[in-house]
């Protein structure tokens, strides 16, 4: 029973994420709507369950750490940071405004809660390998979080930084794979196998773990398992794009394109909607 | 004036980076050094035997190790990344600029092998645009050390200032010209020979040769002014000013392009009340296999063509 009403209070937030995200992209003009909706109800899980974060304390030495590598998922990580109290939500209205903090890709040095800045692809395992062999330097018994999208795998680099993690031991180190299918010139597997997946990072010394990434139920699992492997973990999060806006869902276009006006407003009614149905 | 005089004494910088690096790790527990499989080139691998809990070799991934750096950086590490200059910035630039630059973190790139005087290596390992690469990046200090003592006392500064810095030194052995530690002075112009007819600024082991130029050129009655500039960015453009004013032409020696290093900061300086500089240093080509000696000489990074150059530029400035 317990586990239920954590669900629900998990899918409540993630709908959340989703509205903020589609709010915030809208008034921007500009941003990621799709890897921000895939990933939603992953964030929801490490920020309102997972992570040790105090949101006073942005800078705690011994909090969790995430490490956003597809940096362009920045609107709902803002939106999870500000739903969890690292900053006010109206200042979600202001993504990519000039003048304002919450820039188009994370910037550590501007928003509180945000642990690494991000934005090129490919860079962020390595920062939170570094993340989680100085905890143990310092004998701290902190995580280390990193999402990262299924395109941005084809960087070289990601793949010295899978074979870096297992070689260091990172065992305090969670790697999630926001495994919607998509990158900007098309489908993944078209553009660049990815696959088999699993048997990659395995070979690398990695343990690998697979959910579907909309099914709190399973990520919670997943991420309980993950906390005890003894190795660096990677959670293969099986997704969609776009994700519960249905003309957004599994489609290119809307990548990094804002909804129009019109788009706007149907996709905030149906997320109230699926809110509604929530509370029933 | 700082002492320095050219002496027998030759040590390599690389030598005074791994003293200092050790000093360093013994005085704060938060001193960790990265390598990418050049620990024994970089001499960092002296540190890695002291503090083995520190020292992390990254295998020859040099993009995965910038990002480890700034990672350990996030979590209040001092983390020194070393491999040669060409790996250090050319192939790693997006790395230094996203996960080091923009986010200023305390990550210490120290370079080995920068310059033509790598030798035998040729062209690929001769790394001549460095400098440029990372003078253009916001937050990043640039310092280019003239002997090992110099090394000895920037190392430790610049673990005590926060933010990003690149550190660049050559492979070769170099001439001892300082005879004693002072407290290095970020982005602090060293004054080596007072002479008020012409100015000679130069970096790294170049202002070895600038002070034999300056010998070659005294009998002649020419009392250059010697100005030793370890720190390229943030470049001292009050003292490149007031030896505009002063001395009225300059020359700037560097082992690196004219393009983007110290004489292309010394033209930005000075770019206001403009006059006569000559830029030495390799002129927009890749280098070439060879002696170190014999390159430095084809490539004319000599106290000789420093000399030449300095009494062009005060032609320049007579219009004679």
């Amino acid at each position: 029973m317990q586990d239920e009403k954590v669900i629900m209070e998990l899918q409540r937030r993630a709908l959340q994420i989703r509205k903020h995200v589609i709010e915030s992209v809208y008034r921007a003009g500009s941003g990621h709507p799709g890897g921000s909706l895939s990933v939603a109800d992953v964030l929801a899980c490490l920020y309102f369950h997972e992570m040790r974060i105090d949101p006073q304390r942005p800078d705690w030495p011994d909090r969790d750490r995430l490490v956003l590598s597809k940096g362009h998922a920045a609107p709902a990580l803002y939106a999870a940071l500000a739903l969890a109290g690292f900053f006010p939500e109206e200042e979600l209205k202001n993504l990519r405004k000039t003048g304002h903090f919450l820039q188009g890709h994370p910037c550590m040095r501007k928003v509180p809660g945000v642990d690494m800045s991000t934005g090129s692809l490919g860079q962020g395992l390595s920062v939170a390998i570094g993340m989680s062999l100085a905890g143990k330097l310092d004998n701290r018994d902190y995580r280390v979080f990193v999402i990262l999208g299924d395109g941005e795998i084809d960087e070289g680099q990601v793949w010295e930084a899978a074979a870096a993690a297992s070689h260091h031991h990172c065992s305090n180190l969670v790697a999630i794979l926001d495994r919607n299918g998509l990158q900007i010139d098309g489908h993944t597997e078209e553009i660049m196998n990815l696959e088999p997946l699993k048997w990659r990072w395995r070979a690398f010394g990695w343990d690998v773990i697979a959910a579907d990434g909309h099914d709190m139920g399973e990520l919670l699992a997943a991420l309980r398992e993950a906390r005890g492997t003894g190795k660096p973990t990677l959670i293969i999060t099986y997704t969609i794009k776009g994700k519960d806006v249905s003309f957004m869902e599994g489609t290119l276009s809307f990548h990094g394109k804002p909804p129009s006006d019109e788009q706007y407003v149907k996709a905030m009614t149906e997320l109230n909607q699926i809110e509604e149905e929530l509370h029933d | 004036m700082i002492k320095a005089a050219l002496t027998d004494k030759m040590r390599n910088l690389r030598d005074g980076y791994s003293s200092a690096l050790i000093e360093l790790g013994y005085q704060n527990d938060n001193v960790v050094v990265l390598d990418a499989d050049l620990a024994l080139s970089t001499k960092t691998k002296r540190f890695g035997t002291v503090f083995p809990k520190r020292f992390f070799d990254c295998g020859i991934a040099e993009a995965n190790m910038m990002g480890v750096a700034a990672g350990l950086a996030t979590c209040g590490k001092i983390a020194f990344a070393s491999t040669f200059a060409v790996f250090a910035t050319g192939r790693c630039y997006d790395q230094i600029r996203q996960s080091i630059a923009y986010p200023e973190l305390d990550v210490k790139i120290v370079a080995t092998h920068a310059g033509i005087s790598v030798g035998g290596d040729g062209a690929s390992h001769q790394m001549l645009e460095d400098m440029a690469l990372m003078r253009v990046l916001p937050h990043m200090r640039v310092l280019a050390p003239a002997d090992a003592i110099e090394v000895e006392d920037m190392i430790p500064a610049i673990a005590a200032t926060a933010g990003p810095f690149y550190v660049r030194m050559g492979r070769a052995d170099a001439p001892v010209i300082f005879d004693k530690h002072r407290d290095f002075q970020l982005g602090k112009s060293v004054l080596l020979r007072r002479g008020k007819d012409v100015t000679i600024v130069a970096t790294g082991t170049m202002t070895a040769e600038a002070l034999r130029a300056y010998e070659l050129l005294e009998p002649d009655g020419i009392k250059a002014r010697v100005v030793h500039m370890p720190t390229v960015k943030p470049l001292d453009g009050a003292a490149v000013r007031k030896a505009a004013t002063e001395t009225g032409c300059l020359v700037t020696c560097e082992e690196h392009s004219v393009i983007g290093g110290l004489g292309a900061a010394v033209a930005e300086a000075m770019g206001e009340r403009p006059v006569p500089l000559l830029r030495i240093g390799i002129n927009d080509v890749f280098g070439e296999s060879g002696s170190a000696r014999e390159l430095m000489e084809k490539y004319g990074l000599t106290a000789a063509a420093i000399a030449e150059h300095a009494r062009r530029a005060m032609k320049l400035r007579d219009g004679t």
